[in-house]
Formats: structure tokens, sequence, C-alpha cells
């Protein structure tokens, strides 16, 4: 169960994943998560569901190695098993008719963005994708976002590929130059921000997927706590989409530092052990 | 000084490990009785004739049967005994609060102490795990499939007798880990994680099949379930954690209890990094509430390495609900119990880390609802306690996950799902409820009543044949 079937290095930092998950791959819609276990002792940390296919049984989800859990992903090949895979989670994105959408991805967000930018243009919206990463080699899945949006436009704050821009750059000139009905920003938390700080003065909905530290992502213990229009939710069962013009964003930010020590610790302890295996191999 | 005649009739204290010792350990405290404590103390049990500590009991267990037996040295009737009504013994006589139930009848307690119930059932259903646990007789499968939904007290008890009848029963569990609130909740010092492994393994060898990581409500709704199988057990239990709604609340440092134990009992973050769960708790800590999972959590926060550790609890310690056994270990330990104190913000710095806790005093009022005194805050008598972690043990209300696509299933106030407390019946056709998710938070061996009597009623409607209209009553509900 929960058998890895295939594995692909997008970038130097993200990997994609295709998993056996035939019940999760039947009931998922887009914007939902999951909650990945990847060893017997390993946190469960949420991935979002970047591509399903329910024919196959199968659930794509990319991950990004930035800290021990997702290293350690990394390591595992075609025909191993997680530990565990729990979902989908979360409420699934709203998909409506809106007209003319924008959907802002930034770095892994690219992944989470894919599916919703098919579920609305298959539900009749014009729909206009902005994929944008530091540099070019960071960047990932164009072809597969030109296949599920209108327009796609592509950009890297250091012009390594495509525009040399930041994401609210093309953001606000589309939004000053036609009507926009919606937009989503999914990426790192500050450049929700951004993207949220960019559309509230001309009024455009706005929704971001808020990515808090979660446990259970079953509304169980409220490590996910996000403060959104001055109330309290929990990301991983009101969420993780909200109204991004309500969200507080420097909770958010600190919330999501609150364990940065352990993770480092966790994280060099991984590297001294790698380093250590051969020698323990070569010892047996 | 004691007469030698009350002595050999004094109840024999639980051997425990050191409160220091074990304040810094997660292994269990309460070390049980030896085989010659147990029989001494069963020989105290004057073996009423109407006894009265059996209609203590939620389950109505036969507490002088098993006694008897256990001093006659007959241990395998005394587990027959034992199991007769109460399918998860091992966990009983650990988490009971047998001080309110059985042991408060007890005839002993009216001129000196009650015989040590808990304890003896403990020793006994400990014995027969020691022999390795003996499958009972299962009938030949009926075909009929029961999903029942969580695999906590009420889950696993309505699963071991509906397997044990014939039924072809899969648990749907969301979590990683079988066990429900006995696993994520109860500490490992408490209770541990083994004696649960033993309850699980023994309905594996009943034929149950456990689905771990299905998340019902998500991943299948209850309205699919109930096409898939006849009947549905939902004994999802009271899984969402009640916070405060003060100023602060979200700070880094302010967990709910649910959280903290969640990490430390399912993820054994107090083995991080050798684990892989990181848990954060800091020098002085404050607790509120009173309950056994506020217990808990102190105890828990005193072993992960706090120096202070603070029970702060609106009422005094009369209306305290934890298990008595809880408060004394907790004591013991080095807790501090601030009564008559309420939170009304957390602190914090520009990190956006606790600094404090502002509280008012609180004095007793007349009786609420729940019967006990309500407190009520005493003008100007605010003052701040310098903590760096606080954590909510408010209490918990019913997860809503299960009730998304549950068409037809009604529910109370307070999120509880509506059903018959004599046959567990919901308003939906061939769906059952037990425990807390009905309830409300209670106990383990209420949960468990419910899972027994679920069972048995899910039984009776499929023996009849082809049963009658459905009939769920809303009379016994609970408000």
């Amino acid at each position: 169960m929960y058998c890895i079937l295939s594995k692909k290095t997008l970038t130097p930092v993200t990997t994609e994943y295709v998993i056996e998950a035939p019940e999760i791959a039947r009931k998922a819609r887009a914007g939902q998560f999951v909650i990945v276990r990847v060893h017997e002792r390993g946190e469960r940390i949420p991935l979002t569901i970047a591509d399903r296919d329910a024919d196959a049984g199968t659930i794509t989800v990319v991950a990004q190695e930035i800290g021990a859990t997702s290293r350690r992903m990394k390591e595992l090949e075609p025909g191993d098993s997680l530990a565990s895979l729990t979902g989908p989670l979360g409420r699934p994105t709203e998909i409506e008719r809106y007209g003319t959408v924008v959907l802002v991805g930034g770095g892994l967000g690219i992944a989470a963005i894919h599916p919703i930018c098919q579920a609305l243009r298959d539900a009749g919206n014009h729909v206009i994708a902005i994929i944008g990463a530091r540099s070019g080699d960071l960047l990932f899945w164009e072809d597969r976002m030109r296949q599920v949006t209108d327009d796609l436009i592509v950009v890297t704050d250091d012009g390594s590929y495509g525009r040399k821009a930041l994401v609210t750059v093309p953001l606000k000139e589309l939004i000053e130059e036609r009507q926009i009905d919606r937009v989503w920003g999914i990426g790192p938390a500050i450049m929700m921000k951004f993207v949220s700080l960019t559309t509230q003065p001309y009024g455009v909905s706005t929704i971001v997927s808020l990515n808090s530290i979660m446990v259970d992502g079953t509304g169980m213990c409220g490590a996910c706590r996000v403060s959104v229009g001055g109330r309290t939710y929990f990301a991983c069962v009101d969420g993780p989409e909200f109204d991004a013009h309500q969200v507080d964003w420097d909770l958010l930010f600190s919330r999501q530092r609150f364990y940065a020590d352990e993770e480092r610790r966790a994280l060099d302890l991984y590297e001294e052990n790698c380093k250590a295996i051969p020698e323990q191999e070569d010892a047996r | 000084m004691a007469t030698g005649k009350e002595q050999a009739n004094a109840r024999h204290a639980m051997p425990a490990q050191d409160p220091q010792v074990r304040a810094c350990n997660f292994d269990e405290v309460a070390l049980g009785y030896d085989h010659e404590m147990a029989v001494e103390e069963a020989l105290r049990c004057i073996q009423c004739r109407r006894p009265l500590c059996v209609t203590g009991c939620p389950v109505q267990v036969r507490i002088p049967e098993f006694i008897k037996a256990l001093r006659e040295g007959d241990m395998w009737q005394a587990v027959e005994f034992l199991k007769d009504n109460n399918s998860l013994p091992a966990i009983c006589g650990r988490v009971c609060p047998q001080e309110s139930q059985c042991e408060a009848l007890c005839i002993l307690g009216r001129r000196g102490e009650p015989v040590a119930i808990g304890r003896l059932e403990r020793y006994v259903a400990d014995w027969e795990r020691e022999q390795g646990v003996r499958v009972p007789e299962v009938a030949p499968s009926n075909g009929i499939r029961v999903a029942v939904i969580g695999s906590g007290p009420a889950g696993l008890t309505a699963a071991g007798d509906l397997a044990k009848k014939g039924y072809q029963v899969d648990i749907l569990e969301a979590l990683h880990e079988p066990g429900g609130v006995l696993v994520y909740g109860i500490p490992e010092f408490r209770l541990p994680k083994a004696v649960v492994a033993a309850e699980v393994d023994y309905l594996r060898k009943l034929g149950v099949s456990i689905l771990f990581n299905r998340v019902v409500g998500k991943l299948y709704s209850l309205t699919e379930l109930r096409e898939q199988y006849q009947a549905v057990f939902l004994g999802t239990g009271a899984g969402l954690p009640i916070m405060m709604s003060i100023p602060g609340e979200n700070l880094n440092g302010v967990y709910s209890a649910n959280e903290l134990l969640t990490r430390v009992n399912l993820m054994k973050a107090f083995d991080f990094p050798n684990w892989d769960t990181p848990v954060r708790v800091g020098e002085r800590v404050a607790v509120v509430g009173a309950g056994n999972v506020a217990m808990d959590s102190a105890r828990s926060a005193l072993r992960l390495g706090a120096k202070e550790v603070h029970i702060v609890y609106r009422r005094s310690r009369e209306e305290v609900p934890a298990r008595a056994e809880e408060v004394e270990h907790a004591e013991e330990e080095g807790v501090v119990f601030d009564f008559l104190t309420n939170p009304i913000a957390v602190l914090g710095n520009e990190q956006g880390g606790v600094t404090g806790i502002r509280c008012i005093r609180m004095t007793l009022g007349e009786p609420d609802d729940s019967g006990r005194r309500r407190p009520v805050p005493a003008e100007g008598s605010e003052f701040e306690m310098g903590v760096d972690t606080v954590v909510m043990a408010l209490g918990t209300r019913p997860n809503p996950l299960v009730f998304i696509e549950a068409d037809g299933l009604e529910r109370a106030r307070g999120g509880t799902v509506v059903a018959d407390l004599e046959t567990g019946r919901t308003t939906l056709e061939r769906v059952w409820a037990g425990g807390d998710i009905v309830t409300g938070a209670a106990t383990v061996i209420s949960a468990m009543g419910a899972g027994r009597v679920a069972a048995s009623d899910i039984d009776a409607f499929f023996q009849a044949g082809s049963p009658g209209p459905w009939k769920a009553t809303k009379e016994d509900v609970p408000a």
C-alpha cells in the first residue's frame, strides 16, 4: 500500500512522486491535500495533491527537500512504500464559473495550482496562470501548466528564465488591463501575502492556501491555527483555502517558524547520519 | 497508631515508581500488585449478597465473582467473570474513575477504605495478558459486513463483540495507529501502549480487520459506507479541542492538550530526534483545566523537562473532575495547583512567543447546570503569571468531519449525534453510534459500555430477520 510508482527530479530541490492510492485518487478534488508519513518514526507532513488519475488509481505529489522528512522521502525509490498516506484532507477549492481567473504559483506552489487550474478550466473559466521561482532551474511543470491554462506567464526573480519579475508584477498588470474575477495565490507565505496586497486595492477576490504546521490534519490538534477576519480557524479542516485579504499574515509567519530550531537539528542529524551510513555498511 | 486488626484490613497501596524518578521518564507510574498483594486485597472483599459496587459500574462488571475466583486462585475463572461484561479490563483497571463508580459504593468504604477493585481488575487482566490471550470460539461467519468507524474504546468493544458473533467487521481508523484516545490521548506512563496493542491483537485474532488512514467524511462518506456495509457503528469520539477564545491564544507556545498529547503519545515526540516529530515545552507551563487530560498534560510537561508546571483551574479542589489517583500523582510529582483562577489573556512578546497569562481570581456562586457551584470572577483580582507555555485542557467536542454527506443523521446541540442510549440507534437506518460522539467527552468505560450496547442491538436487529421500520427514539438523549 502507498507504493511509490515513479519518482522524478524536477529541480535540484523538488521531486515529483506518483503514488498508488486508488481510493484517494477517486475522491480527491482540487485544493485538497494528503498527510504523509515517510517511515515508521516519521512525522506527519501535509502535501498538496498536485494531480490524480482515478483510472490508474494514482495521485501525484511534489515535495521540496527543505527538511529531514522531505530529504528522507527523496531516498525512497519506485517500489518502496510510504509508512502512511491519509487523505484527501481539507476542503476542496470552490470551483465555479467565475469568468477570468488568475492563479499565481510560486515555487512549490506551481504544483498546488495545477489541479485548480484544471478544475477551473473544466468549469468554463478563462484561466491565466503566473508561475515563478527565484531562478530558472527552480521552475518546473511549465509544459503541464500550459495544458491546463489559457495563458501562462513565466517569471523568475533573477531573469534567468522567462520574464525577470516578481509574480506580483504581471498580476498587477493583468488586473489593470482587464476584468479579473478571482485570483488564487499559492506559494511561500511571504509571496501569498504580497499577492494579497497586490489585489486588495482593486478589490479582486483572492484566495490563498495556508501552509501552517499540521500534525493529524483532521482537526484534532489545532497546531495549524490561523486567524482570518479576526476569527481562529484550523487550516486543515476549515481550509486550507481562505480569503487572502482577511488573513493575519504575521501570525502565520510566526507560527510557521515555531519549530525552526528543531527542524534545523533534525536536518543536521540527518546529514550526519547520511555521512555515517557508508561506514556502517562497510563494517557489516 | 493502627491496631493489628485495622492494619490487617487496610487497603493495599499501589506500588508505584518514586515520584522524583518517574517525573523524568515516561514509564508506567503504577506498577501493579503482585499475586500475594492481589490475593490479600481480594480477601478484604466481604462478598456482599447484594453487591453495591456492581451498581456503581457503568457496565455492571461481575465484581464479587471475579474477586472470589481470584482469591481462590482460579485465575482463568476470574478472567472469565471479569470479561463477561468488560472487554477491556486491563485498560479500565488503569483509567476508570473507580472512586466515583464501583469503589464509591463499596460497603467497606463506609467505615474505612473500599476494596481496591480497579487494582484487582488490572491485576487479573494483566495476568491474562502474560499468559497469552486465549481467543474465544468465534461463531461461523454470518456474512454480514459491519463498518466500525474509529478504533477507540467504543469501536474496539463493538468490533470485538460483533466478531465473536460471526460478523465480518472492518474498523476504519483515521490515524495510523489503532486505539483512538487510548493511544493519542492517554500517556504511556498511565496506560502503556503495549496494553492497548494486546487488545488490538486480540481483535485481529477474532478476525477483525483494521484499515488505517481512513478519514470518514473525507475518503468515504457515511452515505457511501451504508451502501458497502449492512451496518455502521460510529465511534469517533470527541476529538476536537475546545479553546478559550481569549486574546493571545494563537501565540507560539499555546497548545491544545490534544496537540501536546498527540505529539508526545502518538508521535513519540518525547524521543525527538529519534522520532521525527518535535515538541517544545518551556520551563514554566500553565495547564488550564483540571480533568484527566489536564493532569496528563501537566505530567507530560514535567517529563519533557519543564521546571514548574501549574494546573490553573477556575473552580476549587472539590470540583476537580480528574481521577483522584491522577491528582495525587501529579501533586507528588510537583505539579502546582492554582484553584479558583481563570486565565483571561495570554501575553506575548514581539517574536510571537508566550510570556505569561493574565488571570483573575474566582469565587464560587450558586450551583449551575452541572450541579457544581458556578465560578464567578472576583472584580479587581487580576494578576499575571509568568509562563512560556500554555496548554488548554478544557474538554473536547465530536469531530464534525464524519457528518459530511451524512444526510438524515440528526445531531444534537454541542455537535453530538442523536442516538438512543438503550440501543445506540441513530436517526439514520442501519447506523448506530456510541461513546463520546453521543455523550460528549466522558469515560473509557462508558464508551466501552456503549459499544457493547450497540453491538448487541446490531445483532438483535439482524437476528430479527426482516426487522420492521427503523425506530430510533430521541428520548434519553442528553442535551
